[in-house]
């Protein structure tokens, strides 16, 4: 049984549940994972299944990686990502693994890369309020303050929190739930929102410890 | 076409009753109270329509027991009926805001002339096709 696939944001909308109210929904599309290797204890050491995302052409493929798609006559992708996976034994190398294996109710673990904002300040970066606008205030106005004591200790202490790079990380959002499964369409709906731009990867993994109510 | 778009379709409503900002409506609405379910009729001055495609809403407005009240109904929410247009108003705005600051009789919107009312029709007549044309 694979426990996760791999997709594509597609976008943000919103749908009408049964009750009549309206929730916000992630559209991921999941088509095009294959299952191009698996991971067995006695050669690998550990077990797990090896999915592939997204259609490449063939000549845009590195040479040692086409020689694994070949040996294992499987499609060529142009992302691969491991699962864990203990119960592996129905899964068969170059099986295409659709929205199908979630049901609607279930939770999802999802992991993306976050959009990128470059060299951000502190208010962006860590929510800081910034200085007052007026009363005497010139200007620094979305200033961090004062970094640190004066002699003792006389260094920044670990750890301050300062500009700099923000965002482009990795990010798992922890037990969302599946609204629809769209398994023509190969398409999930998921509640609320996930990390990164529309069009981004995304790894879906059932989650374990689900929440509970 | 692309996915986010066909299921924002699959959730619109095939027909929205046509009715235009200034008229007064009477809004059915479905409540759950415990198990049992009824239906609610709110009925105001429609001051504003925001939004398009599924996330259109509709403001209407009316003077409860002299407290102004004011509620936002999703037109394509399967708990927003029936919507029956009552009167229709005369208005030169898109938005009513002004409504709030008035009282009594200068907070009522003319009624349309019969010309009037068979002006918008034929224009929301006109502007059907081309709209369906341009959606699909």
């Amino acid at each position: 049984m694979l426990n996760g696939l791999l997709g594509k944001k597609l976008g943000m909308t919103q749908v009408f549940v049964e009750d009549g109210n309206c929730i916000p929904v992630t559209v991921i599309e999941t088509a095009s994972c294959v299952v191009c290797d698996k991971k067995t204890q006695e050669r690998d050491g550990y077990q797990a299944v090896q999915l592939g995302f997204g259609e490449i052409r063939k000549k845009r493929v590195k040479k040692a990686q086409a020689k694994s798609f070949e040996k294992n006559q499987v499609p060529a992708r142009r992302v691969l990502r491991e699962f864990r996976c203990e119960e592996a034994g129905d899964v068969q190398i170059g099986q295409t693994a659709d929205a199908g294996i979630f049901e609607p109710g279930e939770f999802l673990n999802i992991t993306g890369t976050t959009k990128g904002r470059g060299f951000a300040g502190v208010i962006k970066r860590h929510g800081f309020h910034g200085a007052p606008g007026s009363r005497g205030s010139h200007e620094i106005f979305r200033g961090g303050g004062s970094v640190g004591m004066k002699a003792w200790p006389g260094r920044v202490l670990k750890g301050k929190k300062m500009p700099g790079h923000y965002g482009n990380t990795q990010c798992t959002v922890l037990n969302l739930q599946v609204v629809k499964v769209e398994k023509e369409k190969n398409l999930l709906l998921v509640r609320g929102a996930t990390p990164g731009p529309n069009g981004g990867l995304l790894i879906l993994r059932k989650t374990k410890r689900a929440k509970k109510g | 076409m692309n996915a986010v778009d066909e299921i924002e379709r699959t959730q619109m409503k095939k027909k929205v009753p046509s009715f235009c900002v200034g008229d007064t409506v009477k809004v059915h609405m479905t409540i759950k109270e415990g198990d049992k379910e009824r239906v609610q009729v709110f009925e105001g001055v429609v001051i504003a329509r925001k939004h398009g495609g599924v996330r259109e809403t509709f403001t209407v407005r009316k003077i409860s027991f002299g407290v102004g009240v004011e509620r936002v109904f999703p037109i394509h929410s399967p708990k927003v009926g029936k919507i029956e247009v009552a009167r229709h108003g005369r208005v030169r705005r898109a938005k009513l805001y002004y409504l709030r600051d008035l009282k009594g009789k200068a907070s009522k919107t003319k009624e349309k002339s019969r010309q009037q009312i068979q002006k918008t029709r034929q224009e929301a007549v006109a502007g059907a096709p081309e709209k369906a044309a341009a959606s699909s």
